[in-house]
């Protein structure tokens, strides 16, 4: 093999390297046996449970069910977060208007109003979808307004030059202008929504894998416990795999995007906007 | 080209921004077809007079008119060609011409970057072109829409000399084959003698002098040459110059304001 070429294997195999020492050092734990034992499911066992769960449907019933609560959340909370970031951003009546009792509601954690929608809105699906969509919402909004108010005004100015106005001015100029962090904004609330969800989840809920987990420790199943973390996991790395999918296909004309993309660090998140980082809650 | 190159007019047009007096009375008639340079220092209200003229801004007072019709917005047969290219980086080099062609359609837009010599790089997005292929990029986009005015601020500002002197020849062959109206906002006399019917000078509010140029095109750089530069570097400097130490403006031919 040439040096090259190796230097390739070793990058491929490097990001599986502590996942896999991490499972070893899980197994040895585990075997210990004494009384703990129980409450450290090996790996091994965690995979027949899963095996066992993917086959009566149960694991897919509520993964869907999770997946459904979070995608219609994300689609309500970020449709109400773009509309309004674009008409703040391109109307500054309307940002007097709502900007700073938008800004107040922000500062309120959005999970500490849980009791208060369980109140109002009872253990259902609604209540589920006001969490998700409240907590979306922010970052979408923030990062819409910003995009469009960071675009060069001379573009702007170009565009009506050339009689570019209403939605041509918007499809041509305003809305690729303002996309990069639109998306930044996507990608941050993707990791809200997953978080968001799963605490509703755990709180009160019938069904979803954070029901899943909660049921199990009632009867102390701790492999089922552990699967419904790592399903999270998975799902939230499959969703932030998506947005990054979108930036490289979207912003292929993004100069940082081009580069820096296939590695998609956390760099350009933080350089882009930081407001983002301010919404955590 | 089927439509005639347009007739410029402006009457006693003033513009003041709050306090600020830039414009007082400018009197300006522009025929069909001409090529004007206006120089003047920096902050003479130039930009401010393209502007107007292009209907991105409204005169305080007075009238700007084309041909028949007041200026009283932006005008489709009017393009500008800004110091900066503003191309918009997330559409390719044809998407960007495409905004300027009449029907938005790829075939013209192909034919003016053919024009300006880019066609080659049509499917590229401008981030990756240099400062002097973006600023042609920009060029073909204005010409792309057969405009019968063409208002130039200050295009070439930002380019290395070689590139701009192509540029300037470019813009020269281009306006002699598509005989539109040219004002071209220059800091640089020797650029503004070189590609200009007359040079007119922006102060104090009010158009200070207007000088023809008569000589062949295209230009050389010769005596000729170097005595309109000489004359209106001269005039250029004259006003502040009393008074003041008296700058060497005799070997004044490869000064730029
Ligand atoms: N929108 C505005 N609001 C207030 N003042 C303005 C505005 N635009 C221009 N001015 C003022 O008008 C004056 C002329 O500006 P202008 O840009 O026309 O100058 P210029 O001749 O183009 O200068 P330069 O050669 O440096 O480009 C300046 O004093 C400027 O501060
Ligand atoms: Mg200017």
């Amino acid at each position: 093999m040439n040096p090259k070429k190796e230097r390739r294997w070793i990058n491929a195999v490097l990001p599986f390297l502590i996942p896999v020492l991490v499972l070893i050092l899980w197994q040895i734990a585990s075997m210990g046996g004494g009384p703990k034992a129980a409450l450290t499911p090996s790996p091994f066992k965690v995979l027949q449970t899963f095996l066992k769960m993917v086959e009566s449907g149960e694991l897919l019933r509520h993964t869907l069910i999770s997946t459904n609560r979070a995608v219609s959340g994300f689609l309500v909370g970020g449709a109400i977060g773009l509309i309004l970031g674009l008409v703040n951003g391109l109307w500054s009546l309307a940002e007097r208007l709502t900007d700073s009792s938008v800004q107040m509601v922000r500062n309120i954690p959005h999970l500490a109003l849980i009791p208060l929608i369980l109140i109002w809105f009872g253990i259902g699906e609604e209540s589920k979808l006001v969490m998700v969509s409240l907590g979306v919402f922010f970052p979408i909004y923030l990062n819409t307004f910003h995009g469009i108010r960071s675009i060069d005004p001379g573009l702007i100015e170009m565009g009506r030059v050339y009689g570019l106005k209403g939605f041509a001015l918007y499809r041509n100029v305003l809305f690729p202008g303002a996309l990069a962090s639109i998306l930044v904004g996507v990608r941050y609330s993707l990791g809200i929504m997953w978080l968001t969800l799963i605490v509703a989840e755990t709180v009160s809920a019938k069904s979803g894998i954070g029901y899943m987990s909660m049921n199990a420790r009632e009867y102390m199943q701790m492999e089922v416990i552990i699967l419904s973390i790592l399903i999270y996991a998975l799902l939230g790395k499959l969703s932030d795999s998506l947005a990054k999918l979108a930036e490289r296909q979207f912003l292929k004309w993004h100069p940082n995007y081009r580069k820096s993309a296939a590695k998609g660090d956390g760099r350009l998140v933080k350089k882009s906007y930081p407001a983002a980082n301010s919404t955590a809650s | 080209m089927s439509k005639k190159a347009i007739r410029l007019q402006i009457q006693q047009l003033r513009k003041h921004f709050d306090e600020t007096k830039v414009l007082t009375d400018v009197n300006l008639t522009i025929e069909p077809g001409e090529f004007v340079a206006i120089i003047g220092r920096s902050g003479c209200g130039k930009s401010t007079l393209l502007r107007l003229v292009a209907g991105l801004d409204q005169p305080s007072h007075g009238s700007i008119v084309l041909d028949h019709e007041p200026v009283t917005g932006i005008h489709q047969d009017t393009r500008v060609l800004f110091q900066e290219a503003r191309l918009l980086p997330w559409k390719k080099v044809a998407d960007n011409v495409r905004i300027g062609t009449q029907h938005n359609d790829r075939e013209s837009a192909l034919v003016a970057l053919e024009q300006v010599g880019l066609a080659n790089r049509a499917d590229e997005y401008p981030g990756i072109l240099s400062g002097g292929q973006k600023q042609r990029v920009s060029l073909a986009r204005a010409l792309a829409g057969h405009p019968r005015l063409l208002l130039l601020d200050e295009p070439l500002g930002a380019l290395d000399a070689l590139t701009r002197i192509e540029m300037q020849q470019l813009i020269e062959q281009l306006w002699r084959e598509q005989q539109f109206t040219a004002i071209l906002v220059t800091h640089d006399v020797s650029e503004a003698v070189a590609l200009a019917d007359r040079v007119i000078l922006l102060e104090e509010g009010v158009v200070a002098m207007d000088t023809r140029i008569a000589l062949a095109r295209p230009r050389e750089r010769d005596n000729g040459f170097a005595y309109y530069e000489k004359t209106i570097l001269d005039r250029l400097l004259e006003p502040k110059e009393r008074g003041t130490i008296h700058p060497d403006h005799h070997s004044a031919s490869a000064f730029a304001i």
